[in-house]
C-alpha cells in the first residue's frame, strides 16, 4: 500500500473508531496525541473498564472460578463472586487491548511517519494474547462469537459508537482539534462500506484467522514475498507503484490484511528519482481534498514557509543570511501542484 | 548526526564523538542556567527537533529538525571586555539538508556537508563586470590581477557527500567510526558500513530481515561503534537485547560476539513488558568500557565485560508503570527516547514527559528532575528542581502524574563533550543550560 495518505473520508472514518471516550482513562487525564500522528488522535479507550487498571497481570486470577450458589458457604460464594467477577473484568481487559491492537495495526498507515518497530511490537502483543487465550480455552469462545453470525461485528461498532457518543456531553474540553474527527458523522460511519464495516469485519476476521496462524495466510505470503522482492528490484517508480496499489487494495477488500502486508507497507520502494518519476508520482494520486487536508495538518502552504530560523536568520548578529544551498525540492513540487490545478480548474 | 570538525554527517538518528575527560564533581547539586532558548513559533510537523549533537570540541552545537533543516550554533569566544557572556551559543549557520517528508520516501539518504567561512572575495574579474555580467572581450584593453577583498563574513554548507541508496526501511540510527574513515547507518532490518569518500558502495554488516516478513517479530532500533575500537560497533533491539559485534570475525556480522539481556522479571511481567523491554538508544561511555541503555521506564548501565545483567538500573518515570494501558492507546509507549553522558561519564541524562528532563549521578547515586520550559525561562533563570508526585499528600511544588502533559516529551538531549552545559530539544524549542558556577 502507498504511504502516500489515503483518502480524507477513509481517515476521518478511522479516527472515529478511536473516539475519545474519556471515562476510562480519567485518571491519567492530560492532554496528549498519538507520536507522529498529524490528525491528533486523541485518547482511546474501548471500554471503561480499561484505563484505571493496573497493567494486566498473567496468572493473577484463577481460572475457572465459577459463581456457586450453595446455601451453605455464604463466604465462599462471595469469594468465588469476587473472583469470577476479577477473572471476567479481566478478560474484557484482555479482549478490549486486543481488539484496541487489531485496529492499530490495520491503521498504521495513517500514521504521519510508517513505523515498522512500532508494528513489530504491536504485532507481537496481539499474538502473546491470542497464545493466552488459547491456553484458556476462551480462543475458541471468541472466533465462535465472530465467525458464526454476521451480527456481532456491527454490534460492536455500534457498541462502541454509542459508548463515545454518550460520553461527548460531559466530555472534557477536546485539547486538540481533531479535524477529521469532527467532520465525521454516525451516519456516515454505519453506511461507509470502504472502511468502517470491512475494517471491523476485517478484525474480525483476523481475529478468526490468528487463531490458526500461518494456514490462512499461506496463500498471500508467497505473492506478498514476490511482491516485497519485486518491489525491491523494481526501479522504476511510477507503474511499479500503481501496481502496488492496484494488488493491495484488491487484497484488502477480498480479505484481512497479513501482518506481512502491513509490514510490507513500511518498505520504501527504491525508484529513480528523477525529476519525471516525481512528477508522476505526484499525479498518480492527485485528489484536492488530500490536498487540503494536508496542507491544513501539516501547515504547509505554497507559500514559502517563514520558520523560525527564518527569523533567527535576520536576528543573527555577525553574520549575512547565509546560503541555502539547495532548493527544497518539496515547495517547488507544491507550486508546481498548485499551478497546474490552476489550469485544470480554470481559475 | 554527527559533527566532525566542520563536517556534518547528517541522516536519521544522533552519535556522539569521544570527547575529553573531566575530574568527577558532585554536579548533581549544581545550578543549571538558561543560556539560550530558541522558540518555534510555529508548531508544524516539519518543526519538530529531530536530533541535537555537540562536536568533538563542544564549539558547535547543531540541531536538525523534521523539516530537514539544520542549525548550527557556535560558541563565542570567550572576551575580557564583556565577561559575563562568556561562551554564548549564537546560530552560525542554517541550512536544508533534505526535503520535509512528505510521504516518507525520502528518509534513507545520508548526506555529509561541509561548512566554510567566506570572509573574502575576489574583485576585479577581467571578464566579469562587479555584477556578474560578462563583458564583452572587445572592450578589455588591459589586463588586471582580482585581489581579495574582505566582505561581511558568510557562512555557506555545502553538501560534499551523498549516500543513498541503500536502504530500504527508514533509517534510525548513524554512527561515524573512531577511524574517521567509515560510517554506519542503521534502518529496522539492516545495517550498513560506509566509506566516507565512496557514495556509492556500501557494505551490508548486519541483516535481520527474515526470508519471510510474517515471522518478524524483532527489529534493529539503534547501533553506534566503539569509540576507540574501530572494529566493534554494538546494535540494540525492540526485545531488550543488545549485541556487541567485531568486523573481524567475519563480513555479515550476522553473529555477535557478545550478547547483552536483562532476564525478565516474573513479578512485573504484562502485555506490555515487551514494548517497554524495547531499547531506544544506546551509547557507549566515553571511555568505551560501558554501555548505556535507554528503555520506556529506565536506563542501564551495562559493562562490556557482563552480559547477564547491567551494573546499574535507574527508574526515570516509574510511576508510568501503572498507566502502560493508556500509554499504549495514545501511543506514548512508543516513544523513544535517548539518552547521553557528561564529559566523564560520571553522569547520565535522558528525557521523560512534561518537559521534564533526569540526571543521574553514578557516583552518589543521587538524581534530579528538571524541566525546560518557556514559563520558567527568562535569561539566566536557575533550573529549579521538580518533583512528580506518585500518591499520597501532593506538596505544594510537586506536580502529580495525572497531571503530567504526555505530548511535551524531551526525546533529544546533548552534553558537551567536557563542560557542563547541555542541549535539551523540547518539541520545538531548543534550550541550552549551563552549569552556573563555571559562568561565573
Amino acid at each position: 500500500m502507498k504511504i502516500s495518505f489515503p483518502g480524507f473520508r477513509t481517515r476521518s472514518c478511522g479516527t472515529l473508531l478511536l473516539t475519545e471516550c474519556s471515562a476510562g482513562v480519567r485518571n491519567v487525564g492530560c492532554s496528549f496525541s498519538c507520536s507522529g500522528c498529524v490528525s491528533a488522535c486523541t485518547l482511546v479507550s474501548f471500554s471503561t473498564v480499561l484505563g484505571c487498571h493496573p497493567c494486566f497481570r498473567l496468572n493473577m486470577f484463577s481460572k475457572g472460578t465459577k459463581r456457586k450458589f450453595s446455601d451453605g458457604d455464604e463466604e465462599l460464594s462471595d469469594e468465588s463472586l469476587v473472583g469470577a467477577r476479577v477473572a471476567s473484568s479481566y478478560s474484557l481487559q484482555r479482549q478490549s487491548l486486543l481488539d484496541m491492537s487489531l485496529i492499530k495495526l490495520q491503521l498504521c498507515h495513517m500514521l504521519v511517519e510508517p513505523n515498522l518497530c512500532r508494528s513489530v511490537l504491536i504485532a507481537n502483543t496481539v499474538r502473546q494474547i491470542q497464545e493466552e487465550m488459547t491456553h484458556d480455552g476462551s480462543w475458541h469462545m471468541v472466533t465462535e462469537a465472530f465467525c458464526g453470525t454476521g451480527q456481532s461485528p456491527s454490534e460492536r461498532l455500534v457498541a462502541t459508537e454509542v459508548l463515545c457518543r454518550s460520553r461527548e456531553q460531559d466530555a472534557e474540553p477536546k485539547l486538540f482539534s481533531v479535524i477529521s474527527y469532527e467532520g465525521c458523522r454516525e451516519e456516515e460511519v454505519v453506511a461507509d462500506e470502504t472502511l468502517c464495516s470491512v475494517s471491523v469485519s476485517e478484525t474480525v476476521s483476523n481475529v478468526c484467522l490468528a487463531g490458526r496462524i500461518g494456514q490462512c495466510w499461506e496463500k498471500s505470503e508467497l505473492s506478498d514475498v514476490e511482491r516485497d522482492e519485486e518491489a525491491l528490484e523494481d526501479s522504476r517508480l511510477g507503474s511499479g507503484e500503481d501496481e502496488e496499489i492496484d494488488t493491495e487494495d484488491g487484497a484488502s477488500t477480498e480479505g484481512p490484511k497479513t501482518i506481512g502486508q502491513v509490514f510490507g507497507t513500511f518498505e520504501i520502494k527504491n525508484g529513480s528519482p528523477g525529476p519525471d518519476s516525481a512528477l508522476e508520482e505526484l499525479f498518480s494520486d492527485v485528489d484536492t481534498s488530500y490536498y487540503d487536508l494536508d496542507t491544513m495538518l501539516t501547515g504547509m502552504q505554497s507559500a514559502p514557509k517563514m520558520g523560525p530560523y527564518d527569523l533567527l536568520d535576520s536576528l543573527a548578529p555577525s553574520h549575512s543570511s547565509p546560503s541555502i544551498v539547495s532548493p527544497p525540492n518539496c515547495r517547488s513540487d507544491l507550486n508546481e501542484l498548485d499551478h497546474i490545478m490552476e489550469i485544470i480548474v480554470g481559475s | 548526526m554527527i559533527m566532525n570538525g566542520r563536517k556534518i554527517t547528517v541522516g536519521g538518528g544522533e552519535r556522539r564523538l569521544s570527547g575529553g575527560a573531566e575530574k568527577s564533581e558532585l554536579f548533581i547539586l549544581r545550578e543549571w542556567q538558561l543560556m539560550l532558548c530558541l522558540y518555534l513559533f510555529k508548531c508544524t510537523e516539519s518543526d519538530i527537533i529531530s536530533t541535537v549533537e555537540f562536536n568533538s570540541t563542544g564549539e558547535l552545537l547543531a540541531t536538525g529538525d523534521k523539516g530537514g533543516r539544520v542549525v548550527v550554533f557556535q560558541r563565542e569566544q570567550e572576551s575580557k571586555n564583556q565577561p559575563h557572556r562568556r561562551g554564548e551559543y549564537n546560530v552560525y549557520s542554517t541550512f536544508q539538508s533534505h526535503e520535509p517528508e512528505f510521504d516518507y520516501l525520502k528518509n534513507k539518504t545520508v548526506k555529509l556537508w561541509k561548512i566554510s567561512e567566506r570572509d573574502k572575495r575576489p574583485e576585479g574579474y577581467n571578464l566579469k563586470d562587479e555584477d556578474g555580467r560578462i563583458r564583452d572581450p572587445a572592450t578589455i584593453t588591459s589586463l588586471r590581477v582580482p585581489v581579495l577583498r574582505p566582505m561581511d563574513l558568510m557562512v555557506e554548507a555545502t553538501p560534499r557527500r551523498v549516500f543513498s541508496n541503500a536502504h530500504t526501511y527508514h533509517i534510525n540510527s548513524i554512527s561515524v567510526n573512531s577511524d574517521y574513515e567509515t560510517f554506519m547507518s542503521t534502518d529496522d532490518l539492516r545495517i550498513n558500513l560506509w566509506n566516507l569518500e565512496i557514495t556509492n558502495r556500501s557494505f551490508n554488516i548486519v541483516d535481520i530481515k527474515p526470508a519471510n516478513m510474517e515471522e518478524l517479530t524483532e527489529v534493529i532500533t539503534a547501533a553506534e561503534f566503539h569509540p576507540h575500537q574501530c572494529n566493534t560497533f554494538v546494535y540494540s533491539s525492540s526485545k531488550g537485547s543488545i549485541r556487541l559485534c567485531d568486523m573481524r570475525a567475519s563480513a555479515l556480522c550476522d553473529n555477535h560476539s557478545k550478547f547483552f539481556e536483562e532476564p525478565e522479571d516474573p513479578s512485573n511481567r504484562s502485555f506490555f513488558s515487551e514494548i517497554i523491554s524495547s531499547i531506544s538508544d544506546v551509547k557507549f561511555s566515553h571511555s568505551g568500557r560501558y554501555l548505556m541503555t535507554r528503555d520506556y521506564l529506565t536506563v542501564k548501565v551495562w559493562d562490556l565485560n557482563m552480559e547477564s545483567k547491567p551494573l546499574e538500573t535507574y527508574q526515570v518515570h516509574d510511576y508510568l508503570r501503572s498507566k502502560l494501558c493508556s500509554l499504549y492507546e495514545n501511543d506514548c509507549i512508543f516513544d523513544k527516547f535517548e539518552c547521553v553522558w557528561n564529559g566523564s561519564d560520571s553522569v547520565i541524562m535522558t528525557g521523560s514527559y512534561n518537559n521534564f528532563f533526569r540526571m543521574f549521578d553514578r557516583n552518589t547515586k543521587r538524581d534530579v528532575t528538571l524541566e525546560a520550559s518557556r514559563e520558567n525561562s527568562k535569561p539566566r533563570a536557575i533550573l529549579k528542581p521538580r518533583k512528580v508526585c506518585v500518591g499520597g499528600k501532593r506538596r505544594k511544588d510537586e506536580i502529580s502524574v495525572d497531571s503530567l502533559d504526555f505530548s511535551k516529551k524531551i526525546l533529544h538531549t546533548a552534553w558537551h563533550p567536557y563542560e557542563n552545559i547541555i542541549a535539551v530539544a523540547a518539541t520545538n524549542n531548543l534550550y541550552i543550560f549551563q552549569d552556573k558556577c563555571r559562568a561565573g
